[in-house]
């Protein structure tokens, strides 16, 4: 079976079991006591979320590869992970205005988990952008590496950054997006979600790598 | 060492040797400085709000802006001048190189500080006086950081088109932990605040610079050997 | 598409390699492999005395437009690790030795184009290279300033250097070499000691083994 066609499976299971969670979460899953009806995108919001941070930890992994061994494979994973993280980023962040709203009155907040994933976005942005600017694929190849390696590295520090700022800044929202400890049903519809997403995300980029290897094949510039 | 040192301060004084040669870069970044302090103090309404409450703000993103003009001058001077290749046929390691740029655009982005915090100080009337040393010393962190991923990214834009767009566009997130650092410091300097109160902020300053700095070492030779 | 196929050979003190081919042979990117700048997939080029050994004559200038000629020489003498004590006096050695002295405090930007080139064969030999690589080294001299280039080189290679010229034209270096290789599509197709043989000879037998002497442009671009 040709890479194409088992990256297809695969998304299309993910898609299906994806339903399935969406059904499980909002029929099977007990409201939650002070957010209601609204806060069952948390099933959806954080393992996006997750599966954008997952994309960029390959990325700057593939990077570190790239650059000791030069094997083109993992140059073509990371830039199918970097166009995989930014849907998933901008699936998360038009999710969560989406949830912000009804839960805290507001479209946006600069909560760690929303500004984490912009900056996410950011980055892959940046890290298409640049792909995009360099035509010579040993070029292209080794400049992204040296982006996504420091994208990994910038991570920790937002993290950090945003750590500082919320401390010292406390929030005028009472309610947290996620609390520490959740009731059993609610953190199994979590954990599969959780699944399902790091499934979606592997058939994504599986097709997309089979795209790039055609597009490659095909003698086209961006793979 | 020493050599590696050495090397990278021959690179650096020819880089400084040219810009004052032509002086183009400098005076531009120093106009763009005193222009962008203006329209901010246009755009404000100081009965609104406190100008110590913007003035970290307006502060940071000045320099940031002026720093970010500077970047590109480093290897583009390289491609101008078709030097590039002779620098990496002859003996300079790939580290001095490196190192010499970063040395040459952080005098740059100082001399536009130096200039810049004065005007600042007079446009807007903040009392610097007592914190001056602290407040000299957060500039130089937060500077060192972004400088010293500016210069890396500067070497992967130079031959594509739209190389100072692009360039911002890819540095701007790596722009924001130490502009954040930068910014709360200058708060609590400007605002009276004790010392110790930042002292966390510092140690992220700090562990950036040292971490960003070790990075772009580390990577810097990718981006010119192929 | 290989651009660099094969090729082995070593050099000693007092031998100078003439490689003719047509562009896109791979002359330039030989050569950049000696210099250390590109990294062959396999293999190895190794020049004893490394990269301060060696003297650079290409198609950029690597000379600073708005440095004077002076400055210029001492920046590079500097990095060539020429001991500061004698960086002057080098320096001025090397003017006079090509003819441009009296220019030295002129901007490189202010020369004319063949002054530049002076300029710019002084700044590869501040430092004294006991190896000179030389890259098309005859494109734009006119005939006195080639006649000139000839005798210089003549002159540099009787201290025991080894020195290796690559050029498109069959014409130019045939007499001082003593070693003759033609290159065609990364390899080289012919290696020999130059013998007793004449330029006509060589053009000859060039023609033979390579086709016609210009314009085949097949092959990965030179640099």
């Amino acid at each position: 079976m040709s890479l194409a066609q088992t990256g297809r499976r695969i998304t299309l299971l993910g898609l299906v079991l994806l339903a399935g969670v969406y059904v499980r979460a909002l029929a099977f899953t007990p409201l939650e006591r002070f957010q209601g009806p609204a806060q069952k995108i948390f099933y959806l919001h954080v393992p996006a979320a997750w599966s954008a941070m997952l994309a960029m930890g390959l990325v700057g992994l593939c990077s570190i590869l790239y650059l000791i061994v030069k094997d083109a494979r993992f140059d073509r994973f990371a830039a199918a992970s970097a166009e995989v993280g930014t849907t998933f980023s901008l699936v998360m962040l038009t999710t969560g205005p989406i949830w912000a709203k009804p839960i805290w009155g507001t479209w946006w907040t600069w909560d760690a988990r929303l500004t984490l994933t912009l900056f996410l976005f950011f980055l892959f942005i940046g890290y298409l952008l640049l792909r995009g600017a360099v035509v010579e694929p040993g070029l292209r190849a080794r400049y992204s590496a040296v982006l996504g390696i420091c994208g990994l590295v910038l991570l920790p520090f937002i993290h950090l950054s945003v750590y500082l700022f919320r401390t010292l800044h406390p929030q005028p929202i009472v309610l947290k997006p996620s609390a520490p400890s959740l009731p059993g049903s609610m953190l199994v519809t979590l954990l599969v979600s959780f699944a399902v997403f790091t499934l979606l995300y592997v058939g994504f980029v599986t097709q997309r790598y089979a795209v790039g290897l055609l597009r490659e094949a095909q003698g086209k510039e961006h793979a | 060492m020493t050599d590696l040192l050495r090397q990278a301060w021959t690179v650096a004084r020819k880089d400084l040797l040219l810009e004052f040669r032509t002086r183009t870069a400098l005076v531009s970044a120093l106009v763009f400085t005193a222009l962008v302090l203006t329209v901010f103090n246009f755009g404000r309404d100081p009965t609104a709000v406190a100008t110590i409450d913007l003035a970290p703000t307006i502060l940071w993103v000045t320099f940031t802006f002026a720093a970010m003009l500077a970047l590109n001058r480093a290897f583009q001077l390289e491609l101008e001048n078709q030097a590039l290749e002779g620098l990496l046929v002859s003996p300079l390691s790939r580290t001095s190189l490196y190192w010499g740029k970063l040395l040459a655009n952080l005098v740059f982005v100082a001399l536009v500080e130096a200039v810049g915090l004065p005007l600042f100080v007079l446009f807007f009337d903040v009392p610097v006086g007592r914190v001056l040393l602290p407040l000299v010393g957060v500039i130089a962190l937060a500077t060192i950081g972004f400088v010293a991923v500016g210069t890396l990214f500067s070497a992967l834009v130079i031959r594509t088109r739209f190389a100072e767009l692009l360039l911002v566009v890819l540095l701007l997130p790596f722009l924001v932990p130490p502009l954040i650092g930068a910014v709360q410091v200058t708060a609590r300097l400007l605002g009276g605040r004790p010392l110790s109160e930042a002292a966390g902020w510092f140690r992220l300053l700090a562990a950036y610079d040292i971490g960003f700095v070790a990075l772009a070492t580390l990577l810097f030779p990718f981006t010119v050997d192929e | 598409m290989v651009a660099l196929d094969n090729v082995s050979f070593s050099l000693e003190a007092g031998q100078t390699l003439a490689i003719f081919g047509p562009n896109g042979a791979g002359k330039t990117t030989l050569l950049k492999v000696l210099a250390g700048l590109i990294r062959p997939d396999a293999g190895r080029a190794t020049v004893a005395g490394g990269r301060g050994a060696i003297g650079w004559i290409g198609h950029q200038s690597h000379l600073y437009g708005h440095l004077t000629v002076r400055e210029n020489l001492l920046f590079w003498a500097a990095l060539y690790a020429v001991p500061a004590t004698i960086r002057a006096t080098r320096a001025d050695a090397t003017l006079r030795q090509l003819g441009i002295a009296d220019r030295a405090e002129q901007a490189r930007w202010s020369l004319s184009r063949g002054l530049a080139q002076r300029a710019a064969i002084a700044k590869a030999l501040i430092h004294d290279p006991p190896v000179l690589l030389l890259d098309e080294p005859f494109t734009g001299l006119d005939l006195a300033a080639a006649a000139e280039f000839r005798a210089l080189l003549a002159r540099l290679q009787g201290a025991g250097r080894v020195v290796v010229l690559a050029t498109h034209n069959v014409g130019e270096g045939v007499e001082l070499a003593t070693d003759v290789a033609f290159q065609r599509r990364g390899r080289f197709v012919h290696f020999a000691p130059r013998g007793a043989r004449g330029p006509a000879q060589i053009a000859d037998e060039y023609r033979r083994a390579v086709g016609e002497g210009e314009g085949e442009g097949e092959g990965e671009a030179d640099d």
